[in-house]
């Protein structure tokens, strides 16, 4: 294993990490329009609020595709054709969701707007929800052969461990976009958002020791890493903790953070679990590792160096739309500052 | 159905409808850049009404690329698994570069331009469509290197113990000439996509009764006609010149591919006429056109003489160069029919925009502007919206069927690329389900670009202007409670 593929398991590993951060609350925006809004008016408020973010923090999940096409061929080909109907749906989720924003602003009556919000509303839920269950999934160890090939049964992708897997991302992207709008809503929103978000949290502490426990059966990465592994579980229930805690003292920011941080840590306790391998065979015959799946050290070179350029400009603008965007976001922004004109 | 034909068919579906709206996008980001950038200079405020009104087009467009783009990056690994072991180590680079370079770009960007029409300079604001437009442009380039190789592999060489496809010189790759004559033609063509659909659009709205009325809507679409047609006419006569250079290059390059587009089975005679139409049976190849001497000489080489291989040498040739690799069975010839036909409509739709679009700036001229008046030229000019779809699909159709029965030229099988794992009942399913997506989505879009293009120049912008005529009194009576239920919280 070179360094060099090992830097690029983690850039595919981090690039993963910062799509659920920033997509997580974006998913958990568009979820709260139907589990916390009341009206048409106030629908349109949170999804403006996540208006001009979330395409562009949907394109860490293309650069995490990409990356991974790129630095881990053998991977991607594997994964992604293994996965073929659960990340179909994800597509379909993708598309709906997407589609949503520039049509309902387009509708002439609030039905016709309820229609794309409603669009908005499933695929933010649906998305989240079959890529955990595709994540939590694959750790279990999966059907594989010599070539790499996975052959999945029905009960490989959908069994205890996946559908908790997948319900903690959707929830725990819900509970990010709660805090996400006590931040960008006005006082009183912001104020209602992290009263259900505190009440929400109560559901973490049970549905973590559920995972925790199928985990310990299921997978192995209690016993191949286990330190890594015990320390990225505290770190979780830490957060947990203190997103509560923060939510309770109706302390947006400090939530905000603590929610992001149990999406990074979910996400870091996959890969750190699967590490050196890629994929997770089923009895440990056929694992794809980091050193046969990834490209050529050429590539992997050329691709650090267009990493290394390109990173540091792209987070400098998007951090520039970030504060340029500022400020929480009202009925007046709706009138004054609307889609177009 | 089979495996491969399944696949193939939810590829071909999925990347010509992505494939709508991509050219559509660049062309009429393109077309808002300037126009925003005019108003910045000569501060006319047409020129701003003008950005304002086809920008929403452009952002309707641009949503539906962006959730159809999604699924071209997914489905490499999802239905050609086999394909991405082969290619990975050459190919995964300029997908994830034009994520980092162009995707961040245009995401970005759009989303400051469409909420930050008060908050900015109108230069500054205009600088945001040109940065979308560019990372647009650029998606191009990388999406098409890759596609380059395919057509015509560079820089590479093969891992002896893998046998796939290994990176031996970047640079080759990027450089490769198929690239650099493929994205001009792509490029200019998606100029002519853009103004062609604000031309066609633009053309309805001067047919609509409220303009008929309207002095102020009347001068709008009229400028807006002038500006397109002029935009239009330099991406027709572009695009067609470098097709010409792509096809000087496809000659030698891929001499099936070309021969197929003129249906010549037979090695021409010399000089060589070249067929306006013909019936073709490909089954026991043979076609029977009507011939306009000295063409296709002209067209293949520019002078009067010289003859082109057809098929039937080109197969002996590929057969005798590929049959120790890849066994006797292999079938050379291309679809003969789709080829034929796609190269037809596709030039004519370059004519017939370049033509559309004279006829449009005549109508227009100073001294005698009197298109507004002559509905059956509007009409003409409308139905052309549609015009430049076939011709981006006909391209498309040349050169990706065109590669058959290559996946990778020369290398690799469409066959050999298919993921192994696949199942026909899954594979069913989701091109059930994209078909009937694609319909949605694609009738909503048309039904809203309708919407906006019916509302007028004047039914943009704040609030009570889209809203308040139309929505019910329902929906006020609704916001009223929410802010009091908001003030009570």
């Amino acid at each position: 294993m070179s360094v060099l593929q090992i830097i690029w398991f983690c850039v595919v590993a981090l690039l993963f990490a910062v799509f659920l951060l920033l997509e997580g609350f974006d998913f958990g925006v568009g979820m709260a329009t139907r589990f916390m809004a009341e009206n048409d008016t106030e629908r349109q408020l949170y999804l403006r609020s996540i208006g001009p973010h979330w395409d562009g923090n949907e394109v860490w999940l293309i650069t995490a595709g990409g990356a991974m096409f790129a630095a881990f061929p053998m991977w991607y080909a594997s994964l992604f054709s293994g996965y073929y109907i659960p990340l179909f749906l994800v597509l379909v989720a993708l598309i709906l969701r997407g589609v949503s924003f520039e049509f309902a602003s387009h509708a002439l009556t609030v039905r016709e707007r309820s229609l794309w919000q409603w669009a908005n509303f499933v695929g933010s839920m649906f998305a989240p929800f079959f890529l955990g269950m595709m994540l939590t999934s694959l750790i279990q160890g999966v059907p594989m052969d010599a070539q790499g090939n996975a052959w999945l049964g029905f009960f490989d992708i959908v069994n205890g461990l996946s559908v908790v897997g997948g319900i903690a991302v959707v929830y725990f992207s819900l509970l990010h976009g709660l805090h996400f709008l006590s931040l960008k809503l006005e006082k009183d929103h912001a104020r209602h958002m992290l009263n259900a978000s505190s009440k929400l949290y109560w559901i973490a502490y049970p549905a973590l020791v559920a995972f925790v426990v199928l985990a310990l059966i299921f997978t192995d990465f209690y016993r191949v890493h286990s330190i890594t592994t015990w320390l990225i579980t505290a770190i979780i229930l830490a957060s947990t903790i203190y997103g509560h805690y923060s939510a309770v003292k109706d302390d947006g920011v400090s939530a905000f953070i603590s929610s992001g941080v149990t999406l990074v840590g979910i996400i870091a306790f996959i890969f750190n679990g699967m590490f050196p391998r890629v994929m997770v065979s089923a009895g440990g015959v056929h694992d794809l590792l980091v050193k046969d799946a990834s490209a050529s050290p050429l590539t992997l070179e050329i691709m650090t160096g267009v990493l290394c350029v390109l990173l540091p400009i792209v987070l400098g603008y998007i951090i520039w739309s970030y504060v340029m965007q500022r400020g929480r976001v009202s009925t007046q922004t709706l009138e004054h500052s609307p889609y177009v004109g | 159905m089979n495996i491969l034909g399944l696949s193939r068919f939810q590829f071909a579906m999925t990347t010509i409808f992505h494939f709508f709206y991509v050219p559509l996008s660049i062309g009429l980001a393109l077309c808002v850049a300037v126009m925003e950038t005019i108003y910045v200079f000569k501060k006319d405020e047409i020129y701003l009404k003008m950005a304002r009104f086809w920008g929403k087009i452009f952002l309707l467009s641009f949503a539906v690329g962006v959730v159809t783009g999604i699924i071209q990056e997914f489905q490499f690994g999802m239905n050609w698994s086999n394909y991405s072991r082969f290619m990975g180590d050459i190919f995964g680079a300029p997908l994830a570069i034009e994520a980092l370079l162009a995707f961040f770009l245009e995401s970005v960007f759009i989303g400051a331009w469409m909420f930050t029409w008060n908050r900015f300079k109108p230069g500054i604001h205009a600088m945001f469509m040109w940065l979308t437009c560019l990372g647009s442009i650029l998606s191009a380039i990388w999406i098409l290197a890759a596609n380059s190789f395919m057509q015509h592999p560079t820089g590479f060489e093969i891992d002896t113990k893998t046998g796939h496809v290994r990176l031996r010189n970047f640079w080759d790759v990027l450089g490769n000439p198929q690239l650099w004559r493929q994205f001009p033609h792509v490029l200019f063509a998606a100029v002519l996509t853009g103004a062609m659909v604000i031309l066609g659009m633009a053309a309805f709205g001067l047919l609509h009764k409220k303009t008929q009325s309207s002095e102020s809507d009347r001068v709008f679409y009229t400028k807006s006609v002038r500006f397109s047609a002029v935009v239009a006419l330099i991406g027709a006569i572009l695009s067609i010149y470098a097709g010409d250079l792509q096809t000087q290059f496809v000659v030698h390059d891929q001499p099936m591919k070309f021969a197929a587009t003129e249906a010549l089975y037979k090695d021409s005679g010399d000089p060589a006429s070249w067929s306006v139409i013909s019936l073709i049976n490909e089954k026991d190849k043979t076609s029977h056109g009507i011939e306009v001497p000295y063409m296709l000489s002209l067209l293949t080489y520019h002078q009067t003489t010289g003859s082109v291989k057809g098929m039937n040498t080109i197969n002996k040739e590929l057969h005798a160069k590929y049959d120790s690799k890849f066994g006797k069975d292999m079938n050379y010839y291309v679809p003969v029919n789709v080829l034929f036909w796609s190269f037809r409509f596709m030039a004519a739709v370059g004519f017939a925009a370049a033509l559309v679009s004279i006829l449009a700036l005549w109508g227009t001229r100073k001294n005698k502007n009197t298109l507004y008046k002559t509905k059956w030229l509007l009409w003409i000019i409308g139905v052309c919206t549609f015009l430049p779809f076939i011709g981006n699909t006909g391209g498309w159709l040349i050169t990706e069927l065109g590669r058959y029965p290559w996946l990778v030229y020369g290398m690799l099988t469409i066959a050999d690329g298919v993921s192994p794992t696949a199942t026909v009942p899954s594979l069913f399913f989701t091109n059930l389900v994209y078909f009937l997506l694609f319909l949605v989505i694609g009738a909503v879009m048309i039904t809203y670009s309708r919407r906006v293009l019916y509302q007028g120049p004047d039914g943009d912008g704040k609030i009570p202007a889209r809203k308040g005529s139309l929505i019910s009194d329902v929906e006020s009576e609704q916001s009223k409670l929410a802010n009091r239920s908001v003030s009570l919280a």
